[in-house]
């Protein structure tokens, strides 16, 4: 009760809400420390309380903080300078606002979720792992709100290598299979290429006007050259291609599918991807100056939307196809940002999270309860056998497909309506799209939860619903992805656009679609009687006859992920790894160390041959004696100083 | 008599001894030719001591006489060392029954 109380009493007074901010990253810290450190001394039960009970108390902090932002508008905390040199100030500060309190949210939310929803699944492994993973869930957590609290780019560059590491760390997290380090090991360097990008982008702005912080750089952005912006945004960019998952470094997601399936959730939902569509809304101010970059984002953003949705028809692994579709949603998210409806990419972020986690936490269930069974072949029927994941499930599909009143419906169409006043292509494509993602979702729901059970007899023995602790944040997101999508009602339903209006202070530069009412209906109309068509297509098709037979032609393509890992191995890894072979088998080992062992055997030979010189006769010694004091003496009497001969030769 | 022609015996006289000691391998011999270097040495001390001499003693007659003195010093010093050496000769001898320097390579091992 005094707890409430003491709540309570925060709310009316702002200036202690400041003085929790820093608690809200802070807490995952300590609860990564905690677990990390104690973690073979700590039983599972503690070691879960802890993990989820440090995420759940930043949520908490989170929703004071939001409707503190709401009534009182946004505010920088500094801490102190991180990095003081000459003119350059990068100070550790926080910039809470309407974007970062709403990312706050989804972050600590999801994340609380996923991680009691962790606490069951994960419950087969040995005390050591259960604490190592609750460890790295929560610095992952740490470092996405790290990413999106900072108030310059140095802090967000902090949490975006920090998200790069979790990842890594975490899809390798059963490092004893091999294909699985291989997996972590390709996030992690798909994700440094972006990173440089990043990186050179900050070293950019820090060479043009001298500081980081995002409203200075903001506020300088009308005086850049219209190359310095371009440059900028675009390198920024390509930061957010490795992270957020697009053509062409998508291909470490869908591999992350390695790690275990609450963490694809984590990346998939609440952290990691949805820092690249932070990083370029929170950049709104520059984007919306470079019109080569925006059209670039959009066409990046829609090619991979579609690229990703057309493999996605054809994968058989129940997480990749999910994986697949995150990479198109993510495509969508971009196309969003290209065309400037800012909101519309956060708003999808947010439905996003709600139903991408919901949905992998739904797969996550049913890999518990087929034993880590991936294939969907291999599964059909679970509808009897797991009716709260049935339920939830389904509810996520048509979230995801766009089927009004569910959430998806409503940031989807916020981003096609926008693409649609842009370039009636992008919006052509973007509705093709989304035809192939209620497809393919479909598919996976038919072929997974209909028909008849095609698993082994031990498998259908042992078929369960999970514990409590999965269902409920099963439960909890299903809500979410049923009424997330009111959050933001157009006007054109009726609505206030609420998120619209709260977040207009942070993206200012939103532009604001004014399609007529009836276009803006028909828009709605052939995107929803599209994903109806491709629903029903794909729940007739599949639901009785699933695909069991071996692919061929096209198919094969779409299934083999258009060759795209081929492609890349043969253009980018052999060429680099034959280029290594040449400087290790010839320039290292012939050339350097071929003159480090040449000085050493040249001084080896030389001293067996001077050996010959001591042979143990005296005369022999009396004679080089002799000579050397003739040397001398000639030496004296040119030049009167012994060390002048030397100064003169040597 | 010019000072040269000292020069040029004592030269002689020293190289005399160098060659000796370097291509002779009886010790006996090659002790000699110590002897003779020490020799040259000590004819040009008293050499050019005399040619001093008649130049320092107009001015002070109590110079003049350090190159002679010195050679005494010499011959001490050589006493001394033919002392030591015949002795070492000797127990050479008594070893190897030769006095070949080249028996000394056994030293080496």
């Amino acid at each position: 009760m005094l707890s409430v109380v003491n709540l309570s009493f925060i709310i009316h007074n702002s200036s202690n809400m400041n003085q929790l901010v820093y608690l809200i990253p802070l807490l995952p810290l300590i609860g990564f420390l905690v677990n990390g450190l104690l973690r073979k001394s700590l039983s599972k039960s503690v070691i879960a309380v802890i993990g989820s009970g440090v995420i759940l108390a930043s949520f908490i902090i989170s929703l004071l903080l939001f409707f503190q932002v709401k009534n009182s508008g946004e505010q920088i905390i500094n801490y102190f300078n991180l990095i003081s040199i000459d003119k350059l100030v990068i100070p550790f500060a926080f910039q809470i606002d309407q974007l970062s309190s709403l990312f706050l949210l989804i972050i600590t939310g999801i994340g609380f979720l996923i991680h009691v929803y962790s606490a069951a699944y994960m419950h087969e492994e040995t005390n050591e792992h259960y604490g190592r993973y609750f460890a790295y869930l929560n610095l992952f957590v740490f470092s996405m709100l790290l990413l999106v609290m900072g108030a310059n780019y140095v802090i967000m560059f902090f949490g975006w290598e920090g998200v790069g590491l979790c990842s890594y760390l975490l899809i390798g997290f059963w490092f004893k299979n091999n294909n699985y380090n291989y997996a972590a090991k390709k996030a992690f360097i798909m994700n440094r290429i972006g990173d440089l990008g990043f990186l050179l982008a900050v070293f950019w702005i820090i060479a043009k006007i001298g500081t980081v912080n995002y409203t200075d750089v903001f506020a300088a952005a009308s005086s850049f050259s219209s190359t310095d912006i371009t440059g900028i945004t675009i390198l920024l960019f390509v930061g957010a291609m490795g992270k957020s998952a697009q053509i062409p470094l998508y291909t470490w997601l869908p591999d992350a599918m390695a790690g275990p399936t609450p963490v694809s959730a984590l990346i998939h939902a609440a952290t990691m991807v949805t820092a690249g569509i932070y990083m370029i809304a929170r950049s709104n101010i520059l984007y919306s100056l470079s019109e080569i970059t925006q059209h670039l984002v959009a066409i990046v953003g829609l090619a991979t939307a579609l690229f990703a949705a057309t493999i996605a028809i054809k994968q058989n692994d129940i997480k990749k196809v999910l994986a697949y579709s995150t990479v198109s949603q993510l495509g969508y998210m971009f196309l969003g940002l290209g065309v400037g409806a800012y909101t519309g990419a956060v708003f999808h972020v947010m439905t996003h999270a709600f139903f991408k986690a919901l949905l992998f936490l739904g797969a996550g269930s049913v890999i518990h309860a087929m034993h880590h069974e991936q294939d969907m072949r291999k599964m059909g029927g679970l509808k009897k056998y797991l009716p709260i994941t049935h339920i939830t499930f389904l509810v996520g599909c048509i979230a995801i497909s766009g089927i009004p009143p569910f959430s998806g419906f409503f940031s989807k169409d916020e981003i096609l309506a926008a693409a649609y006043e842009k370039n009636s292509i992008y919006w052509g494509i973007g509705v093709a799209t989304a035809a192939l993602t209620a497809f393919y979702m479909f598919r996976l729901y038919a072929t997974t939860f209909l028909g008849n059970f095609r698993g082994t007899n031990n498998q259908a023995q042992h078929l369960h619903e999970s514990p409590t602790a999965m269902t409920i944040p099963l439960i909890v997101l299903a809500a979410l992805s049923i009424i997330g999508g009111f959050f933001n009602v157009p006007e054109v339903l009726g609505g206030h656009s609420s998120l619209h209006q709260f977040l207009s202070p942070a993206l200012t530069s939103e532009i604001v679609h004014k399609s007529a009412h009836s276009t803006e209906y028909m828009l709605m109309g052939i995107s929803v009687a599209i994903a109806v068509i491709a629903i029903i297509i794909a729940i007739n098709k599949f639901s009785k006859k699933p695909e069991l037979q071996e692919t061929h032609g096209f198919a094969k393509v779409l299934e083999n992920k258009w060759y795209v890992d081929e492609l890349y191995d043969n253009i980018i890894v052999k060429p680099l790894n034959n280029l290594g072979g040449f400087f290790k088998n010839i320039i290292e080992r012939k050339g350097i160390d071929g003159m480090v062992n040449g000085v050493g055997k040249l001084v080896n030979y030389s001293a067996r041959q001077l050996r010959l010189l001591q042979n143990g006769l005296v005369g022999g010694y009396i004679l080089f004696m002799v000579l050397a004091i003739i040397v001398l003496i000639y030496v004296w009497i040119n030049d009167n100083h012994i060390l002048s001969f030397f100064y003169k030769y040597f | 008599m010019p000072i040269q022609y000292y020069i040029v015996l004592a030269l002689v006289l020293f190289c005399i001894g160098i060659i000796g000691v370097l291509i002779r391998r009886n010790a006996i011999i090659i002790f000699m030719c110590i002897e003779l270097m020490l020799n040259a040495a000590n004819l040009l001390l008293v050499a050019f001591s005399k040619m001093h001499n008649a130049a320092a003693t107009a001015t002070n007659s109590n110079v003049g006489i350090e190159g002679q003195l010195f050679v005494f010093f010499i011959m001490v010093v050589a006493a001394a060392e033919v002392s030591i050496g015949l002795a070492i000769i000797v127990m050479m001898f008594r070893n190897v029954h030769s006095i070949d320097v080249n028996f000394l390579n056994r030293l080496k091992n």
